[in-house]
């Protein structure tokens, strides 16, 4: 009611400086949230983006998620078994019937899939000997699962297939090895197989393990490598949703029996590390938003208790309870809404001075200054638990006033 | 065709604190419209008591006030300050003005919360109130900017600002100098006289209460004697 909002604006401007303080008090916490919010968010979303950018979508292994049960354990479900000395049988490893899962996966709309061998190998040049994971793969499938193509500082992915026995480094192990496009290694696998093999591209991802020991060859020149004829050991899938992920990799190990991964699950740990995060940086400003709350509920009570004798004559005026509670609420969420609509501007020059800020190092990830996310949500988020706090500190003397019995005061006043 | 009801009716009324305090007993009153009554008695009587019993602000611990001939025992509070908003209006010793609003601000609060009128006309209205008081020029000033006398004069104003039957007032010259008192029961007398509205006024003044057209004189809570003029 207009009345009501005038009547509260009246009483807050009598006390501009209390009002001020307190209104100050929840714009800070509003601001801070919003500074170490959108530092949080942006950096947690650009890692979450190297991460989906980098890395498969789903990977399929060639391996189960428990071991195959034995005879014993399904004879027995519910009993008590117990096997000792389990010698596992020596099968060859890989994923089963590989073409026909990646012609199912294909099949999908919105999903690509490449079939991969990847194997431990070394890299010899010279005197100098380095191990590497050999990635054995289909340049035109692969293209798809993988931007490793847009990361190539010389040569393509293509060139694997014009050249015979070609090999794809990093920067990295370009330079440990002291080797240059176009010359020639030799690789060496577990099993004895040695090719030569020619250097026909380097790429930089900017991750060091991938940039400093790894290598792509053609599947089948690594299929000859490992001595695994035919044999794929993943299948890396790339989705154009990625939150379909998750649900999408259990189907398929439902499915397939092979352990499936998703990129969520190959990176738990860090998604935990995250969550984490955001509840430190909830209960900081959380703190400071109690903090600003205290304050509101002082100066309402105060309010309060210095307006006895305007409350009493409003209700002798026919106020009702519920207009006097509303008219000290209004008073709390007058200085709640004030504190957001300031916080959030603080905030804001907060993010553009953030953003000023640079490190002056070189990370391998590239970026040499704040990650900010500029997104409403967050200035969402913080106005409404300030206004909501707010409105929870003034409740409590706003009922208090309600109560107050007018014969009372008057009494005690005359 | 039956006589229209009596104004205010008091029956029986008896408020007792919880400490087992006695502060007025067996009240049997009854008001017509355009009656001055004063209310008198020594300090401690039970006069205020009375006066906020027969004003709804409190209830009676016994017995019962009929307002227009409605029993308001059994009503609940919102209707209680309905009642008082839109039948009653209420002076103090202290003028009890809101100090951040001006005098015309003050008499347009209770108007306001009424709602009966557009604020166009409720302003009208405050004004023609507080010119009738001879306050046309203070309406903008803070209560701070005014006199005492003044000051409980736009207290009447707003008092009056829903036109109500039964006006209520509390010592309201306990704080003025004798020429202001006058003025301010002078105002009482027209109000009961021209406007038939009834006007009950606690005083302990002997002198004042001589304008009234009835005093009802309380001792120890009960009424001991009520004559008119």
């Amino acid at each position: 009611m207009r009345l009501i909002l005038d009547l509260a604006r009246g009483m807050l401007s009598r006390r501009r400086r209390q009002t001020l303080v307190s209104v100050l008090g929840v714009a800070l916490g509003v601001a801070f949230f919003i500074a170490i919010a959108s530092m949080m968010r942006g950096f947690q979303t650009y890692f979450v983006q190297q991460v989906i950018d980098v890395q498969p979508h789903i990977v399929i292994k060639d391996e189960t998620r428990s071991p195959t049960p034995q005879a014993a354990q399904m004879a027995l479900p519910d009993g008590a078994v117990s096997i000792n000395g389990v010698k596992p049988v020596d099968r060859i490893r890989g994923i089963r019937a590989a073409g026909d899962k990646l012609a199912t996966l294909e099949a999908i709309p919105g999903v690509a899939a490449a079939p991969i061998l990847t194997g431990a190998a070394l890299l010899r040049y010279g005197s100098r000997d380095v191990s590497i994971t050999v990635t054995g793969i289909d340049p035109p499938r692969y293209t798809r699962v993988s931007n490793i193509e847009k990361d190539m500082l010389h040569g393509r992915l293509d060139d694997l297939r014009s050249t015979a026995n070609g090999i794809i480094i990093g920067d990295g192990l370009a330079l440990r090895l002291g080797v240059q496009l176009g010359d020639t290694v030799v690789a060496i696998s577990p099993r004895g197989v040695s090719l030569q093999m020619k250097i026909v591209g380097v790429f930089h991802t900017g991750l060091v393990t991938l940039d400093q020991s790894a290598g792509y060859v053609l599947l089948k020149v690594n299929q000859v490598l490992q001595d695994r004829p035919n044999v794929v050991n993943q299948i890396q899938m790339r989705l154009t949703d990625v939150t379909r992920a998750e649900p999408l990799a259990r189907e398929i190990e439902d499915r397939f029996g092979d352990r499936t991964e998703s990129w969520e699950e190959q990176n738990r740990n860090i998604l935990t590390v995250f969550i984490i995060q955001n509840a430190i940086m909830y209960s900081v400003t959380g703190a400071i938003l109690l903090v600003a709350a205290f304050g509101i509920y002082n100066i309402i009570s105060t309010v309060v208790f210095e307006k006895t004798r305007d409350i009493a004559i409003l209700k002798s005026l026919g106020f009702t309870e519920g207009d006097v509670q509303r008219l000290f609420l209004v008073q709390g969420l007058i200085a709640g809404f004030l504190g957001a609509a300031l916080g959030c501007l603080i905030g804001q020059l907060m993010i553009e001075g953030l953003a000023q800020v640079r490190f002056h190092t070189e990370t391998p990830a590239g970026t040499d200054r704040f990650l900010l996310a500029r997104d409403w949500r967050i200035y969402a988020i913080a106005a409404f638990f300030a206004v909501a706090s707010a409105a929870l500190a003034a409740v409590i003397p706003a009922r208090r006033a309600a109560r107050l019995d007018p014969v009372q005061i008057v009494r005690g006043a005359a | 065709m039956s006589e229209p009801a009596p104004l205010l009716v008091a029956e029986n009324v008896t408020k007792t604190l919880p400490e087992g305090v006695t502060l007025v007993a067996d009240i049997d009153l009854t008001v017509q419209g355009g009656e001055f009554v004063a209310i008198t008695g020594p300090s401690g009587s039970g006069k205020s008591s009375l006066l906020y019993l027969l004003g709804l602000l409190d209830r009676p611990s016994a017995g019962r006030v009929l307002l227009e001939g409605r029993d308001t025992a059994a009503l609940p509070p919102p209707d209680l300050a309905a009642l008082r908003l839109a039948r009653l209006g209420f002076v103090f010793q202290f003028h009890f003005l809101l100090p951040e609003f001006t005098a015309l601000d003050n008499v347009l609060i209770p108007i306001r919360r009424r709602g009966a009128l557009k604020l166009p006309q409720a302003q009208e209205r405050a004004h023609g109130l507080l010119d009738a008081l001879g306050l046309g020029a203070a309406a903008n000033k803070l209560p701070e900017q005014l006199s005492g006398g003044m000051r409980q004069r736009v207290a009447v104003a707003r008092a009056l600002a829903n036109d109500p039957v039964l006006l209520l007032a509390d010592e309201p010259t306990g704080n003025l100098d004798t020429k202001n008192a006058a003025a301010v029961f002078d105002i009482f007398a027209r109000l009961a006289r021209d406007e038939g509205r009834a006007v009950l006024v606690v005083t302990h003044d002997a002198e004042l209460a001589q304008r009234a057209t009835r005093r009802v004189h309380l001792v120890d809570g009960r009424i001991v004697s009520d004559e008119r003029n």
